[in-house]
């Protein structure tokens, strides 16, 4: 089969429902002749114009509160916010607008909009363009949150995303652009609430998301070699959750570790875990644990930078304690 | 030469004539050295290069004191050297040294400089008008007649929170001036296409005195600023300055091929006829302030203590690992 790049795989889907539908826009900064900073959205404005491929001033909280409102008259916006971090500025038209117009509606309004953004650390970038902040907007009821793992799943779940009639957000992993992966010709689209068994063992369950799905794969080969055998999960969208997989896979291997690239405290770890002992605990053999960045703003320096998020060789050594039966920090 | 507090900035005479050049030298070094850095992958992450535009932070800081205090943005060295910043610290602070300012936390765009009233990089757009506005309010809560000048682009006239904080300088007079950096662009997009009407109009709209200036003339910035900041100090304040300026290099240092939103013709053009440092250096040469010796003999030094600078930030150590969870919260 062929590979492309994740980049190449979100701008095919988005093309591919523009053309489906004429509905769907574009809207951001410099996402038209300049395709945004990584130009994951080239050629769009060719081939569907300045109409449909809007440039917009940096003027988030404004474009966000205008595809709200397209979006509830009959439009299918996505909008493209440069950096996952530029989240906090839209806060309110994402949360108390966009999240909440479908219930306090009692269902009559929809607001079907995909907002496009990214996340990730290790890029030297400093605090204020490192965050990885999926669990704030999965905490906000009436958001669905997903998070491609690779260009396959990063063109089947913005299909997906932009046919949904709810306000999605998609965290594409910003170090991930430019890898290549398996995608098909056909259209295919992948549901909501499914996730993917990447990797079958019987030792412990590898739950991760986005980048970490790499990471959790590395360590299980490290473990592999040790005669460990990690079963790794990704979900591909943490809300909706495929719970019922990844309690399936405990109940098997009884034990798990969770990685996510957000902070580790209040996180999405943090979550998965809790149901894991809720719906699982008679099954397991260890404690849940959970891996995710440390609770810091993110440094700039490298020598810091790399120590703030979860590696192959630390994901190796937790479960490497939890198969060894050494329950981590329970008294 | 290090700047003392209160000293009276009046720049009539032929040493701060020489000090506005050496520090407009001092900037493009500065730009250039750090551009060698990212080029032979030196330096870590990106960075925006403040080339062009040394008139407006030289023209503008000169006509403050240590105890003035600015904000800044994502294209911040300029402002930083030009408000008294020492290379040494600044490089390291690039390299993601332990004796940068920041302590390697902070990087090109967050770099900050308390000694000398600099509160900051920003690398949120329009991130950083909420602070200078507060610290405008600060001086006049606490009696000081201390005043802040908040840089900001083009492009962040289209956030919603200047507007917010201009309203409020103006009904409380605060000691703020509000300094728009008009290159022209804003990120791969010209002005004119992100912003509606005039820029100085919106300020006036709530009643603030607006100018606009040659910011490619350091004695007409400086001249202006000089009597904004005496007529702050007289509880006159706020003020709103727009500077006609020109970035030579993209919009960060991976922005190379740029000629699908501006021209080749158009860079030269203003770098031959329009370089705030050939035109200063020709004025003090015509009016016997300096000789074309004396200009080059000043340039080498600076030359030189950019490049020791260098060589020490690249010898320096790094922020030892524990380090990256110290300065999380304050003691
Ligand atoms: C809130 C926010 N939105 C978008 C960006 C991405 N971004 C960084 S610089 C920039 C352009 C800023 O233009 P302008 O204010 O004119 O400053 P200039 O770069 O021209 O100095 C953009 C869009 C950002 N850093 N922050």
């Amino acid at each position: 089969m062929r590979e492309i790049t994740l980049s190449q795989a979100v701008n095919e889907a988005i093309a591919e429902e523009m053309r489906r539908d004429e509905t769907v826009f574009l809207l951001g900064e410099d996402v038209a002749e300049a395709g945004t900073p990584f130009k994951v959205l080239s050629g769009l404005v060719e081939e569907f114009g300045t109409e449909r491929v809007i440039d917009t001033p940096i003027a988030e909280p404004g474009f966000m509160g205008i595809a709200v409102g397209a979006a509830m008259t009959g439009a299918r916006p996505i909008v493209d916010l440069m950096f996952g971090d530029f989240i906090f500025l839209i806060m309110d038209q994402l949360c108390n607008q966009a999240a909440k117009t479908h219930y306090m509606s009692g269902g009559k309004l929809n607001v079907p909009l995909v907002l496009r953004t990214n996340l990730g650390a290790t890029r030297r970038s400093a605090a204020q363009h490192s965050q990885s902040l999926q669990a704030l907007v999965a905490h906000i009821p009436g958001l669905k949150v997903a998070m491609p793992s690779s260009a396959y799943e990063a063109k089947g779940l913005m299909k997906s995303a932009i046919r949904d009639n709810n306000p999605v957000v998609i965290f594409e992993d910003k170090l991930m652009y430019q890898d290549k992966a398996e995608v098909p010709e056909e259209e295919y689209l992948i549901p909501f609430g499914v996730g993917n068994v990447k990797r079958k063992g019987r030792d412990i369950t590898l739950i991760a998301t986005s980048s970490m799905v790499q990471v959790a794969e590395k360590a299980a080969d490290i473990l592999s070699a040790e005669g460990i055998e990690a079963e790794v999960i990704d979900p591909r969208t943490i809300v909706p959750l495929d719970e019922d997989l990844l309690i399936e896979s405990v109940k098997k291997t009884s034990r798990a570790i969770v990685i996510d690239e957000g902070h580790q405290s209040y996180g999405v770890t943090s979550e998965i875990a809790s149901r894991l002992n809720e719906k699982a605990f008679y099954h397991l053999d260890a404690p849940v644990t959970r891996m995710g960045a440390m609770d810091v703003p993110v440094p700039f320096s490298p020598a810091l930078e790399d120590l703030t998020v979860p590696t192959p060789e630390t994901v190796a050594a937790k479960a490497r304690l939890l198969c060894g039966g050494e329950l981590i920090d329970a008294a | 030469m290090a700047k003392s507090a209160k000293t009276p900035k009046g720049k009539t005479n032929a040493e701060d004539y020489l000090q506005m050049y050496r520090q407009m030298v001092r900037i493009r070094t500065f730009e250039d050295t750090a551009n060698q850095l990212y080029l032979s992958a030196k330096m870590p992450g990106l960075t925006h290069m403040y080339s062009g535009e040394e008139a407006v932070a030289v023209g503008i800081c000169e006509a403050l004191t240590d105890d003035d205090k600015i904000t800044s943005t994502h294209r911040g060295h300029g402002h930083c050297v030009a408000k008294g910043a020492n290379f040494k610290e600044m490089f390291c602070e690039l390299l993601g040294k332990e004796e940068g300012y920041c302590r390697g936390k902070g990087g090109s765009m967050h770099i900050a400089d308390q000694s000398h009233g600099n509160l900051g990089a920003n690398a949120i757009v329009g991130g950083s008008m909420g602070i200078a506005t507060g610290s405008a309010l600060r001086a006049k809560l606490q009696g000081k007649d201390d005043v802040t000048v908040c840089f900001f682009g083009d492009g962040a006239t289209a956030q919603g929170l200047l507007y917010e904080v201009m309203n409020m300088a103006a009904l409380w007079n605060l000691p703020v001036i509000y300094a728009c950096e008009n290159n022209g662009y804003s990120e791969y997009t010209k002005t004119e296409e992100i912003a509606a009407g005039s820029i100085t109009a919106r300020a006036e709209a709530f009643g603030i005195e607006a100018f606009k200036v040659d910011g490619q003339d350091v004695l007409a910035v400086n001249d202006l600023t000089q009597k904004l900041v005496a007529r702050c100090r007289k509880g006159e304040g706020p003020f709103f300055i727009e500077l006609e300026t020109y970035r030579y290099h993209g919009h960060h240092v991976g922005d190379i091929n740029r000629e699908y939103y501006r021209t080749k013709d158009e860079e030269k053009d203003w770098k031959t006829n329009r370089d705030p440092i050939i035109r200063f250096r020709s004025w003090l040469v015509s009016e016997g302030i300096a000789t074309d010796e004396d200009i080059d003999a000043m340039n080498a030094e600076i030359e030189q203590d950019a490049a020791q600078a260098v060589a020490y930030a690249e010898a320096a150590a790094y922020p030892d690992g524990s380090e990256v969870t110290q300065h999380v919260y304050a003691d």
